[in-house]
This record gives C-alpha cells, sequence and structure tokens, in this order.
C-alpha cells in the first residue's frame, strides 16, 4: 500500500513501520521498544539479544514473557541456564508481578537449570534431548507461545564441545520455530562477534544488542537493532533504563516538532509574573529560568509547580542539585508546602545526582517518570549541573530532547540552570524554549538583591520592565523598582531612596512652615510696634494741640496787661517811646 | 526405568582412590529413549564396571522421555548423562562413554594421567 503522503511515509521511516506487506509480529510490551521494532519481534521466530553480563538481556526476556502472559494472551516459558527459580521470582518481583501466581494460573513456566561447569565433565557424544523433552512438556502444558532462553553462552563453556552445542541449539531454535513459538535467545557479546560463540549463525532474524558503557564513571545502556530481516527498524543508539517497573527504551528519533499549541494561559503561581507575561505561560510551553546561584530560580520552579498542585493538577519535580528533603525544607522556608501535595499524590518528586547516570539514561528515566506520573507540569531543577559531566554540546541536545518529549504530550516545562548574570544562558538552551525569565543578582551598598527580568516570551506581549524579585516569609513578592538618575535601585537602596525622597519632602514642608510661623510672628510684633507709634504719634498730637492753646491765651493777657498800664499813665494816648526825663 | 542389580559384593581387583574396597557404586544414567547414543553410553557403563567394580555397583537408568520433567528436577541437560551418586561427592559425566580414559578418570576409577 502505498503511503498517503510524504509525510507519512517519513513518520514510518523513522518509527521504523515499513510499508508494504507486514511481517507478523510479536509486541514485546516493552515501552518504546515496539516502536523501534515496528510493533515487536518477529512472530513465531527466534530474536537474539546480546550484550554483556548486567547489561538487562534477562530483564528483557522476562518483559517480554509478562507481556505475553498478561497482555497479549500469551503464556510463556523462560529456560535459564544461569540462575535458580528462587532468583527468578525476586526479579519477576521487582517488576512487580508474582511469579508463582503466574505460574500457578498457568501463563508462565520456569524451567531453571543451573549449568555449573565446574561440575560437568565430558566424555563422548551427547545432545539436549532432555532439554527438548522438558521444553516440550511445559510448552503442552501452558499453550506458551513464547519461549525465552537465556543465557545460552553458558552451555558453551560447560559442555566443551562448541561443534555439538551449536548444532543442538540450532536444532533447538528450528524446533521452537516449527511449533510457532516466538524465542528470545539471550547472549554475551563477543570480542568481534555479536555474540562470544556465534550464536547470530542461527539466530539471525532479528538481533538487538544491549550495551552498558561506562564513560567518566558514568555509565549508560543503549539498545540497538542491528538487525531485522524482512523489517524496517529504527537504526538508532536508543538509551534505556532499567527502573522499578522495569525496561524502557526511549525512541528517541520517533520525537517530531508535530506537537499542538495551547492557547491556554497557566499560572506561574506569582501574580505579578503572571501580569509580566500577560497573563502566565501557555500551557505545555517550555520555560527557562536562568540565573547565578542563590537568585531563586528553583524557588521560583516550586510556585510553578505549587500553583499546578493547587489547581489540582499533577506536577513532576525532577532535582539534579537537592534531595527532596532538602528542596522542600528551603521552600517551606519561603511558605511553599509542597509536602502537602505530595502526601495528596499530585507531586511526585525525583531526585538524582547528574553523576548517576549517563545522559541518555537520564532521559530515559524522564520518559518513565513522565509516564508513570502523567504530569501537567514537569519542574527540573538544576539542569546546568548535568554539564559538569558531560560536554555542552550532548547536554544541550540531550536538554532539546528532554523539552521535546514534553511538549509532545502537552506538559509544560520549566528547567531552572545556573547561568550567569547575563543573557548567555549556559547551556546555550535558551532557543529552545518559549519563555525564558532571568535573575540577576546586583550588588550595591553592602547587600545583594534580585531582579527578575523577562527575556523572551514567545506569543506574548510580554513586560519589558525589570522587578525587584522578593523571597519573603509568604513566598515570592515581585515590587516595582526605583529607577531614577539612570540606574535601578533595589533593596535597601530602593527604600533609602524612599525614604529619602519622603525626607526632603517632610523637611521642605517643615521649613515653609517655620518660614510661615516666623512671619506671622514678625507681623505680630510690627503690629504691636506700629499700635505703639500710634499711640505715641496721638499723644504728641495732643500735645501739640495743648501748647498753642496755651500759646494764644497767653497772648491774649498780655494785651490785656498793657492796655490797662497805659490807661493807668496816659489815659489818652497809645503809649510813647518812653523818654529818659520820665 | 531400570535397575540392573549385580551380584553382591566383593574384593575389586582395581577400587578407585577414594572408594574403600567394600563400597557399593550407586550409578545413574539418564537417557531419552532408545537413541544410539544412549545405547552406546549404557553398554560403555556395564562393561567399565564390570571390569573395575565385579559386584559391587548398581546402575540405574532413567528414560527422560517416560518423565520429561525430571529433567528440571534432576537438572539433566544433555544425554546421555552418568551421575556417580555414590561414593560421595556426586559426580556427572556427559556423553556415550566411547572415551574410556575420560571415562574412567571422570568417575575417577583412575587419577588423570596416572594408571590404575
Amino acid at each position: 500500500m502505498p503511503p498517503t503522503s510524504a509525510a507519512d511515509a517519513a513518520t514510518n521511516l523513522l518509527s521504523g513501520a515499513a510499508p508494504g506487506p507486514e511481517l507478523a509480529k510479536a509486541p514485546t510490551g516493552i515501552r518504546g521498544l515496539d516502536e523501534i521494532l515496528g510493533g515487536g519481534v518477529p512472530q513465531g521466530r527466534a530474536t537474539l539479544v546480546t550484550g554483556e553480563a548486567g547489561a538487562g538481556k534477562t530483564l528483557l526476556g522476562l518483559e517480554f514473557l509478562i507481556a505475553g502472559a498478561l497482555k497479549f494472551g500469551e503464556p510463556g516459558v523462560l529456560v535459564t541456564f544461569e540462575e535458580s527459580v528462587s532468583k527468578i521470582a525476586e526479579n519477576v518481583r521487582s517488576l512487580g508481578y508474582d511469579l508463582d501466581g503466574l505460574q500457578r494460573d498457568g501463563q508462565l513456566a520456569v524451567l531453571a537449570f543451573q549449568v555449573n561447569p565446574a561440575e560437568i565433565f565430558t566424555a563422548g557424544e551427547f545432545d539436549f534431548e532432555p532439554l527438548f523433552a522438558v521444553l516440550a512438556d511445559a510448552i503442552g502444558r501452558t499453550g506458551a507461545k513464547r519461549v525465552v532462553l537465556d543465557t545460552v553462552e553458558v552451555l558453551f563453556g560447560a559442555f566443551g564441545s562448541d561443534v555439538t552445542v551449536r548444532g543442538e541449539l540450532a536444532r533447538l531454535t528450528r524446533w521452537l520455530e516449527e511449533r510457532g513459538v516466538t524465542a528470545i535467545v539471550t547472549g554475551e557479546r563477543g570480542d568481534k562477534k555479536l555474540s562470544r560463540h556465534g550464536i547470530e549463525e542461527y539466530v539471525s532474524d532479528c538481533v538487538l544488542v544491549l550495551d552498558n558503557r561506562v564513560r567518566d564513571e558514568i555509565c549508560t545502556r543503549r539498545l540497538r537493532v542491528l538487525k531485522y530481516r524482512g523489517s524496517a527498524h529504527g537504526t538508532n543508539e536508543y538509551p534505556f533504563v532499567i527502573t522499578g517497573r522495569g525496561f524502557t527504551v526511549l525512541p528517541v528519533t520517533s520525537i517530531s516538532l508535530g506537537y499542538g499549541a495551547s492557547e491556554e494561559r497557566v499560572s506561574t503561581g506569582v501574580a505579578r509574573l503572571d501580569h509580566m507575561l500577560g497573563g502566565g505561560v501557555y500551557r505545555g510551553s517550555a520555560v527557562l529560568v536562568s540565573g547565578t546561584a542563590g537568585t531563586g530560580k528553583s524557588s521560583l520552579g516550586a510556585h510553578m509547580a505549587d500553583a499546578a498542585c493547587a489547581r489540582g493538577e499533577r506536577a513532576l519535580l525532577v532535582l539534579y542539585e537537592e534531595s527532596p528533603e532538602q528542596f522542600m525544607r528551603n521552600q517551606r522556608s519561603i511558605g511553599l508546602d509542597l509536602r502537602k501535595w505530595q502526601d495528596a499524590g499530585l507531586l511526585i518528586v525525583w531526585a538524582a545526582r547528574p553523576s548517576a547516570y549517563g545522559l541518555e539514561t537520564h532521559l530515559a528515566v524522564l520518559a518513565a517518570l513522565i509516564d508513570e506520573a502523567a504530569p501537567s507540569i514537569a519542574v527540573i531543577d538544576g539542569v546546568a549541573d548535568l554539564s559538569r559531566w558531560a560536554p555542552e554540546t550532548e547536554v544541550t541536545a540531550m536538554i532539546s530532547r528532554k523539552l521535546d518529549l514534553l511538549k509532545a504530550r502537552g506538559i509544560t516545562a520549566v528547567i531552572t540552570t545556573l547561568g550567569q548574570g547575563d543573557e548567555t544562558s549556559a547551556v546555550g538552551i535558551s532557543s529552545l524554549v518559549d519563555t525564558w525569565l532571568l535573575l540577576r543578582n546586583t550588588e550595591s551598598n553592602g547587600e545583594r538583591n534580585r531582579l527578575l527580568f523577562v527575556i523572551k516570551s514567545r506569543g506574548t506581549a510580554h513586560s519589558n520592565q525589570v522587578r525587584e524579585f522578593l523571597l519573603t516569609d509568604n513566598g515570592i513578592d515581585l515590587v516595582d523598582v526605583y529607577v531614577g538618575s539612570g540606574e535601578v535601585l533595589t533593596g535597601s537602596a530602593r527604600l533609602a531612596q524612599l525614604a529619602a525622597r519622603r525626607e526632603s519632602q517632610a523637611r521642605r514642608a517643615e521649613d515653609l512652615d517655620r518660614r510661615g510661623r516666623e512671619l506671622r510672628r514678625s507681623i505680630a510684633q510690627h503690629e504691636v510696634k506700629l499700635a505703639e507709634v500710634r499711640d505715641q504719634l496721638a499723644a504728641e498730637q495732643e500735645e501739640l494741640e495743648r501748647i498753642g492753646a496755651r500759646a494764644r491765651d497767653q497772648a491774649t493777657e498780655e494785651g490785656a496787661d498793657r492796655m490797662a498800664m497805659a490807661a493807668q499813665r496816659w489815659a489818652d494816648a497809645t503809649p510813647r517811646p518812653r523818654s529818659s526825663d520820665d | 526405568m531400570t535397575e540392573t542389580p549385580t551380584a553382591g559384593p566383593g574384593p575389586a581387583p582395581a577400587a578407585g582412590p577414594d572408594a574403600g574396597p567394600q563400597e557399593i557404586w550407586d550409578l545413574r544414567l539418564y537417557v531419552t529413549g532408545r537413541s544410539a547414543t544412549c545405547q552406546r553410553a549404557a553398554d560403555n557403563l556395564q562393561r567399565i564396571c564390570e571390569q573395575y567394580l565385579p559386584g559391587r555397583y548398581r546402575i540405574e537408568v532413567v528414560d527422560l522421555l517416560e518423565n520429561p520433567r525430571l529433567a528440571a528436577e534432576d537438572q539433566i541437560l544433555a544425554v546421555p548423562t552418568v551421575v556417580r551418586m555414590l561414593p560421595a561427592p556426586v559426580r556427572t559425566l556427559v556423553g556415550d562413554l566411547s572415551d574410556t580414559e575420560r571415562l574412567l578418570v571422570g568417575l575417577q576409577l583412575k587419577t588423570a594421567g596416572g594408571g590404575t
């Protein structure tokens, strides 16, 4: 059947699903692996899984059988040449299943042979007929459609004759195929060959290689499909991880940019920040919080997780720098109680030292976590620490995959990372994110204060203003900074500036007040003086009048006296000048 | 299952290093049906026992086709397999036993490279 479009064809190609007549496949039930294999291992054929000791071969086989029995209605038989039944039961329990129960229900049979080379002494020709007989019995009893032989390699060492063992194993795989049984045969990786004893010569339809590489003392598990006869398959090396829930393979290349974009805004848990971002961040977008040490990146991340939980959504918190206890305590100190969300099952916290695994494993762990937790938001705290353990380009690539993984599932991603105080983020991931918040310390007046910048926010008319970022007993608060005389003032400098302003205003008011009082006092004094002068003036005028009146009286009296005297002397004449003969 | 009883105990001309002169040898031979190799192994074992342990050995033949589950229980992957149950310690030999030297060394009727 021709592919409907080029895009479909490309998708098929990447996911390993070949167009055309499909080979019948038996799904392994392992997350990611079936996707890489285009559905599963070849049905009714044998698949070789090789890898070093501890690479995860046995676990892969067990998951294949358990999934067959419980999910696909295909009972199975495990033939182990290395482990005891009790050890197998333990492995099965570690995956969360009960071996006894599976055996009782006839869904799984375990045939355990502990082959000890030291106890076997060969003397002449032999064959593996007992193995065939007991396997035929078990298959007949359970109706098995799946068989795992783990690990056939030990038979070579124990029975000496490689030719005979190889011949018998070839006969066994043919025998299984004749019965329509899908088999997984595990073998150990050889130095130059796929398997140490050339098992691939007769189990060659499908070959998976498990690898457990150690670099810089960090081990990374990888899976590769070396060969898949008659089927397209993913050809990359895929990281995988073994967790409490078993095997998870992350098919990296099948992650595409074909995710939707939500119009919905979700709160960051900091009201003023939401306002700066035009109502919060888009659901399913990627947010980068970068900044120097101690700027409050983790707290901002915690707020966003807290806000999600408060909305009744599930949140995943991945910590690379702190233990969960430490993180919870620190957030409690600013009034965030994350424990209650954890208790309510809304918050899932996972902490791992960056050095605990390789980058791919970190990625695969994240994939397993989001599968398990199904969160609406994932806060990944401290990714910069990863770059201490791996080249930066690889870290960037890994973070890119992480973001893709989260975006593909519509999960809001918050990544906090240590960066310089400027816009060069430590791991060069800024182009991958939708919103970038930068936290920076400013140092002045003997103190450090935090500033928050919205460097970018795709699809949002965001505030270009800088805010002071406060960590209070009640969480994060953003306050306006004081912008004046060409500089941004924060912290106590901002407070001092405000105080100084208030003070000068007060002083001015006081000055006016005093001046007024002085003037009023002066006016009062002048008025008093004015009254005194007026009194004096009045008194002087009065006296002046008195003096005038007296002068007139005197003149009148003098005239009268002279008349009287003249009348006395010269009664008929006016007084004459006085002569000497008088 | 077939039991091959032997004659009563008697002194052996050539006992193995860890076999006391009066000790009974208890051997078990696992086979699957009547295949040629299994038949050969039975013949070879019988011959050697007659030669080295006359009158003081017992061979129990177990056919795994009759009871396949015994293979898992007794941890028998290959046939023919001879298990020396007694004298202790238990020894396991795999093969048709056509190599007499290997058989004698395997059963410790003879030390490797040494005489009888």
